[in-house]
């Protein structure tokens, strides 16, 4: 009976995703950073599914579901287009204000989503984290990447809202998956930090939407980031989020700036915030159980 | 001898007194520093508590090994440390093999989702592969007899439902070591039987159990050798009837010290135990209808009472009170005395419960008893089928409807 279960045969193909049959040593944290992405790896389908339950609790639980992913930037657009665009005049790179602005919405409302519920993913999820182990990064990401089904239908609505407009997207529009990805990134570099602070204070769930609306006015949603003079224009850059809006903005219209050196300072402070953001995680996650 | 699945090592885990209650907030940890600022440098000097301290235990392979203890004694902690849910403070452990750890039932369950994804999530949480749920699913279904229901969210399930899903995914789980908390305590008996068997199987297939159980019947069935976790420090280890049975008399001693605090020590009299009468061996401590049931509790007397003064409650495991009663000038002699109470009926919802008994005399408390073990009530269920309907009563009901022209 011992050589049966001891056959690695048996179990391993049952298990795709869960821990192998190989042993596990369990230790007090060291504090040292003990980054394990190979496991982050055997529970990929484990992300899958909190993605997916994430995404379909948010349909299921409002009426008109998926129409709130569009109703929400298109009235901000709208607004902003009044006030910012007729009124204020504000210069929009020569595109017609309203397509303007929700070149920009689109990606920062995923942003900006991203971050609230990375924030609150840690205490949300407390009944599973207290009772079963899995890689807790797994959280943090499924936060991150819940969000890109509302990105993707918002992008959809942009493209059909800018044909309408007249604009005709041209070939830069294949670089649009670049900066979704560092707007991902962005998401998640932040979202790590948040998540874990957020699981050893709950205070930080009250500051990330202070947070959000002052990055939403160092960003160029509403304005361009011409406005901002050139000499301040690298400290602007070190917003990862200027160089993905500018960027985005871009390559859907093909109009405003191409990507510069901005975009350079964007990308490694993105990576930055990344690394620092997994170092941080790495170090709470041992407690993260005690603590939620 | 077959090999070592689980090795644990001097393991200890330390809490920080109060610190999941309070470090909740900012301003907490804020205010406590400029409070005391040299508290924050002298940590170590705060409150700590070893929940658990210097445990040492192997688990061979294909064993079942029972976890025994009383509320708090550090049985959980030990399980959620081998299953990686929280580190330890100090030595280690190290466990070979494909764990999976069923410490609450349904773990994952979201309400707005129906019985079918709730399976594939609690599956994938639980440690299941997509393809390993899709192919156990249709059994997983049939085991907890919801054909009907898949497709409805699970909130609008009755608990009893809720519970054969949750058991049932557990059930189908396959790892090579599982470590269960407590959870095959609740449903409804013929449930627990099922799930019990499943269990069994799973065990004659070698796989490694840990179980952690009040109910220690259960223990005795299921485990081959058992552990007695006290304060956090391994008390027993050995071949279950001999570690059960040492706990068991060390419950009902005279120097337990649960729930007896030392003012209310006596010399005169005490409560000793206490069991259903006429049950069969089986089920002592179990209720498994609504009555008519009748429940003895032994006393032991020194010295002669006069006027004595007895009260029994029963509480239920969220302390309120579910009845009451007391008898006055009662005349005990010394020697052993059996009383015993006699329920025409006793329409207790499925859980558990926890006697109280008192004696009084006239110069004060002679003995206060929170009885152990629990009483566990696995009466069929009564009530409506959706929880948020079932009141305290469990009484079986009919219905009948006249009509006139």
């Amino acid at each position: 009976m011992a050589s049966v279960t001891s056959n690695p045969r048996v179990a391993a193909p049952l298990a795709p995703h869960a821990a192998t049959s190989g042993t596990i040593r369990i230790e007090p944290p060291s504090g040292w950073f003990e980054l394990r992405l190979e496991e982050l790896w055997e529970y990929r389908e484990l992300l899958y599914f909190f993605v997916w339950r994430d995404v379909k609790i948010r349909y299921k639980q409002t009426a008109i579901g998926i129409l709130w992913v569009v109703i929400q930037p298109l009235l901000t657009m709208l607004v902003a287009s009044l006030f910012f665009g007729r009124l204020a005049k504000l210069p929009s790179q020569g595109l017609p204000y309203p397509v303007f602005c929700f070149a920009a919405l689109v990606p920062w409302t995923y942003f900006s989503a991203a971050l609230l519920s990375a924030t609150s993913v840690m205490v949300d999820n407390q009944r599973v984290i207290t009772k079963v182990y899995f890689p807790r990064l797994i959280l943090p990401f499924s936060a991150v990447l819940s969000g890109l089904v509302d990105l993707a239908i918002g992008l959809v609505v942009l493209l059909i809202f800018a044909f309408a407009f007249g604009i005709r997207p041209t070939v830069t529009v294949l670089l649009v998956p670049l900066f979704i990805l560092l707007a991902v990134l962005t998401a998640l570099g932040v979202g790590l930090w948040l998540s874990a602070l957020n699981a050893l204070y709950r205070d930080v769930k009250y500051v990330t939407p202070f947070l959000v609306q002052f990055w939403t006015l160092a960003s160029p949603v509403y304005y361009s980031s011409n406005m901002v003079p050139e000499r301040y224009r690298w400290i602007y850059g070190l917003n990862p989020m200027a160089g993905v809006i500018d960027g985005f903005r871009w390559a859907l219209t093909g109009t405003g700036h191409p990507p510069s050196s901005s975009l350079f300072a964007s990308t490694t402070m993105v990576l930055l915030l990344v690394l620092g953001g997994l170092v941080f995680f790495n170090r709470m996650e041992g407690s993260i159980a005690d603590r939620v | 001898m077959s090999a070592v699945a689980i090795q644990v090592s001097g393991i200890s885990k330390r809490y920080r007194r109060g610190m999941a209650a309070t470090s909740g907030l900012l301003r907490d940890s804020l205010a406590l520093a400029f409070r005391s600022p040299l508290r924050l440098l002298r940590r170590e000097r705060t409150e700590n508590f070893w929940a658990l301290n210097d445990v040492s235990l192997e688990v061979c392979e294909g064993e079942v090994l029972g976890l025994i203890g009383r509320n708090g004694s550090g049985k959980t902690t030990l399980l959620k440390i081998l299953s990686r849910i929280t580190r330890p403070t100090a030595g280690w452990a190290e466990v070979h093999g494909r764990v999976g750890s069923l410490l609450e039932v349904g773990t994952g369950f979201h309400p707005e989702l129906t019985g079918r994804e709730n399976t594939y999530l609690s599956g994938a949480i639980l440690g299941m592969g997509k393809q390993e749920i899709t192919r156990k699913f249709d059994e997983i279904v049939s085991f907890a007899e919801l054909e009907k229901f898949i497709d409805t969210p699970v909130k609008h399930y009755s608990s009893g439902m809720y519970v054969r899903l949750a058991f049932a995914i557990a059930a189908h789980l396959e790892p090579e070591i599982l470590l269960v908390d407590e959870v095959l305590a609740v449903g409804d008996i013929k449930f627990q039987k099922k799930c019990l068997g499943k269990m069994g199987d799973v065990a004659r297939a070698g796989r490694t159990i840990i179980l952690v159980s009040h109910q220690l019947n259960q223990i005795r069935r299921l485990c081959q050798r058992a552990v007695w976790v006290d304060g956090g420090l391994v008390r027993q280890i050995g071949p279950t009837p001999e570690v059960v049975s040492a706990y068991e008399s060390a419950m009902s001693s005279p120097d337990r010290t649960s729930g007896r605090g030392a003012s209310s020590r006596s010399q005169k009299a005490r409560f000793l135990s206490w069991r259903i009468q006429n049950s069969y061996i089986d089920s002592t401590h179990r209720l498994e209808s609504v009555g008519p049931v009748s429940f003895s509790f032994q006393l032991e007397v020194h010295s002669p009472i006069r006027f004595a003064h007895h009260g029994i409650a029963l509480f239920d495991s969220e302390r309120r009170l579910m009845w009451a009663q007391s008898s006055d000038d009662i005349l005990f002699d010394p020697g052993i005395h059996e009383l015993t109470y006699s329920f025409p009926f006793l329409p207790l919802c499925p859980r558990s419960y926890n006697w109280q008994l008192s004696l009084w005399d006239d110069s004060g408390n002679v003995d206060l008893w929170e009885a152990l073990p629990e009483l566990i009530v696995a009466a069929p269920n009564y009530q409506h089928a959706k929880d948020e309907w079932n009141g305290m009563l469990n009484l079986p009901t009919s219905l009948s409807i006249t009509s006139k022209g």
